[in-house]
């Protein structure tokens, strides 16, 4: 019935290469698609992993692959069918489309005895983030909440988030790192999307979420969805929502942290963390940057670059007279306090969504969740 | 570092490049800046720099760039004359700010090699140890890589002529590694990387080709070896290959070269 749209809030069904139609549809609207792919080294199963990246069509998908985590191991596999989102979340997350890891915000010229000044923010791209997770959405909102809320607006960020589109993904099949259900962020995904799809078997089931959603199912087959397929799709979610990887005790917790500041975990997860960063790099809501100028060598022209910075590099905490964070342990015990206790306190909710990235990637293993099970321990 | 520098008018700062044992594949990077190369030659006066120039202007210079480490006695008398002739010394590779991949003579007897690898040993005439120019004479900075990167060199070049600090990060490669985008070769193939302990700098090139970090930018500001290297051992790593690993282009660099003993010790 491609005359009618679907309401907001319906439930239709699609086949599953209907997909291409929304595909088409999303980029006949302007959108640039990115989306989930296999990493281009991935020539054998087992290596590399799942990325975000522009696509074309679903063949860019990771169709048929699977992922299998753990602390410090992600491992690419080959799937026993050919589901288009039977996998979760991998190394990088949606933040580089919109928070990009290197960005020029500004340049400065010199210009008749005086200067000029050039925002960079004008030609932002247009993106339809295919295949985003509940935990994922719930990163989107923090950091609109970091970057769009009270009296600094990032323009750079306000630009592109504005006009994203929002392709969700219920989760199914939760990962070995994942513990959404603690965080009351997934497996289902919540509000915030334009359109979310449920894989079954043989079809997608899609939720419409928004107007610009519904408006993009006029160029796609669908039909009123069944009740048996609502009810599969109800005991699938319910299923994953059981069978996370992790779980997390979240009760009490700002105060169980700000109460053992000086617990002798801290000690200890110092003497084996690396002050690496990747846990901040990977995670969707960290949102630490530093600012370079960057100037030409005739000093002609200089451009204000912004990188992503991490609160793990010493320089990030250096202040007028010295380091305030200078052993590894006390920049731990900051990424930790401020993911689950200081950021509730910042922003009103918690940093972390449970995603397990910061557990997957930590290359010796750290588990945030072990962590806060140990500080809760002696107490 | 910036005390900036202020040549006497109109004079441009003079700027020298000299070379001690090394390879060269350092200062290539000055000449490989190419577009850039026309303005550093436009903002300073190359008084010095054998490899690009027949030119040899005598000192003082306002800034030196110096490759290479002090392997012979007449080095360590040149280097001195150098730094009393420069204002401002940069030390540039890893051999010049860790002793190179020649340093492994450290650990061993000169005169066995020198008998394995030349047929007159008896024309060499060299230190027992390869070390770094801050060994030697006081150093203003020190850039990392074998070989360097060329946008930091200029990034130094840049800063010094405007009087600021270079921007010049002493964070892990990993921070690079994840900005890049590369799934990490650790985590997901088990490659031995020792990207969590080096600092950034060549923007992570060694796991984006799918290999693992050799440390060639020499340690990262807060390098726990022990830690990295327990990892490397749970992952299959023999003592004897994690020695090998530390034990690199940077390997005499402090905390690889305490990481690289340790693991001797227990690889015997
Ligand atoms: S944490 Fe939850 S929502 Fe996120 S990928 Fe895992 S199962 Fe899906
Ligand atoms: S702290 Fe870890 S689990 Fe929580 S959102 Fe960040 S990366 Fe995901
Ligand atoms: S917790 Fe893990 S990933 Fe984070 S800085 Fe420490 S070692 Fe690196
Ligand atoms: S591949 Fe190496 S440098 Fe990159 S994140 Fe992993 S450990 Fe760090
Ligand atoms: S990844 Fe490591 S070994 Fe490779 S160039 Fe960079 S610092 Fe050197």
């Amino acid at each position: 019935m491609p005359d009618l749209t679907p309401d907001i809030g319906a439930f239709v069904s699609i086949e599953k290469n209907e997909l291409q139609c929304i595909f088409d549809a999303l980029k006949k609207d302007g959108y640039t698609l990115a989306g989930p792919t296999v990493s281009n080294n991935a020539s054998t199963p087992g290596e590399g992993a799942i990325v975000y990246d522009e696509i074309e069509t679903v063949e860019d998908l990771p169709i048929g692959w699977t992922d299998v985590q753990g602390p410090g191991s992600y491992q690419l596999q080959r799937r026993n069918d050919n589901a288009y989102f039977g996998y979760v979340v991998g190394p990088q997350s949606w933040k580089k489309f919109l928070f990009p890891p290197q960005a020029t915000l500004m340049t400065v010229r010199r210009e008749n005895g005086s200067f000029v000044v050039e925002s960079q923010a004008e030609d932002a791209p247009r993106y339809a983030l295919i295949g985003v997770r509940g935990c994922e959405l719930h990163a989107l909102l923090i950091q609109d909440h970091v970057f769009l809320n009270g009296p600094y607006i990032d323009t750079h960020y306000k630009a592109r988030r504005e006009q994203t589109f929002v392709l969700a993904v219920n989760c199914t099949e939760p990962g070995g790192t994942c513990f959404c259900t603690s965080m009351g962020t997934g497996p289902k995904v919540g509000p915030g999307f334009d359109l979310a799809l449920t894989e079954l078997d043989d079809i997608f089931i899609v939720e419409i979420g928004s107007e610009v959603g519904r408006m993009v199912m006029r160029s796609v087959k669908w039909r009123p969805s069944g009740a048996f397929e609502l009810q599969t799709k109800r005991t699938a979610l319910a299923e994953a929502t059981k069978s996370m990887g992790r779980t997390l005790e979240t009760s009490d917790l700002p105060n169980l942290l700000y109460q053992n500041l000086d617990h002798p975990f801290w000690r200890e997860v110092g003497e084996r963390c690396l002050s690496c960063a990747n846990c901040t790099m990977v995670c969707p809501t960290c949102f630490c940057s530093d600012i370079l100028e960057v100037s030409e060598l005739g000093g002609a022209a200089s451009e204000r670059v912004r990188v992503w910075d991490s609160c793990f590099s010493m320089n990030y905490s250096h202040v007028h007279g010295g380091n305030i964070r200078p052993r590894t342990k006390s920049r731990y015990r900051q990424w930790l306090t401020h993911k689950f206790a200081s950021w509730i306190d910042q922003f009103g909710e918690s940093g972390c969504v449970g995603c397990g990235r910061c557990i997957t990637w930590c290359p010796v293993g750290i588990d945030v969740t072990e962590s806060i099970d140990a500080i809760r321990e002696e107490v | 570092m910036p005390r900036k520098i202020k040549p006497k008018e109109p004079a441009k700062p003079k700027l020298a490049v000299f070379k001690f044992a090394s390879c060269d594949g350092c200062q290539l990077q000055l000449l490989d800046a190419e577009d850039a190369l026309l303005a550093v030659a436009n903002a300073v006066d190359i008084a010095y720099f054998v490899e690009a120039r027949d030119r040899r202007l005598p000192g003082p210079y306002d800034v030196t760039l110096v490759e290479g480490s002090i392997s012979t006695a007449a080095q360590i008398a040149e280097i001195k004359e150098i730094r009393r002739q420069s204002n401002y010394l940069i030390a540039i590779g890893a051999c010049a700010t860790a002793g190179g991949i020649q340093s492994l003579r450290n650990w061993r007897n000169v005169d066995d090699y020198i008998n394995i690898v030349y047929a007159n040993p008896s024309y060499i005439d060299t230190l027992a140890t390869s070390t770094p120019i801050s060994d030697h004479v006081k150093v203003d900075f020190e850039l990392r890589g074998c070989p360097i990167n060329k946008f930091q060199l200029l990034e130094v070049v840049i800063a010094l002529l405007v009087g600021r600090q270079p921007r010049v990060p002493t964070y892990s490669v990993c921070m690079e590694c994840k900005r890049r985008g590369t799934p990490c070769v650790m985590v997901t193939q088990g490659i031995p990387c020792l990207g969590p302990v080096t600092q950034a700098g060549c923007n992570a090139i060694c796991p984006a080709y799918n290999r693992g970090c050799f440390g060639c930018y020499g340690p990262m500001e807060a390098p726990n070896t022990d830690a990295l290297g327990e990892q490397l051992q749970a992952l299959g790593a023999s003592p004897d290959e994690i020695m090998r690993l530390f034990r690199n282009f940077s390997g005499y660099a402090d905390a690889f070269r305490l990481a690289s003993d340790a693991y001797e010790e227990m690889a015997l």
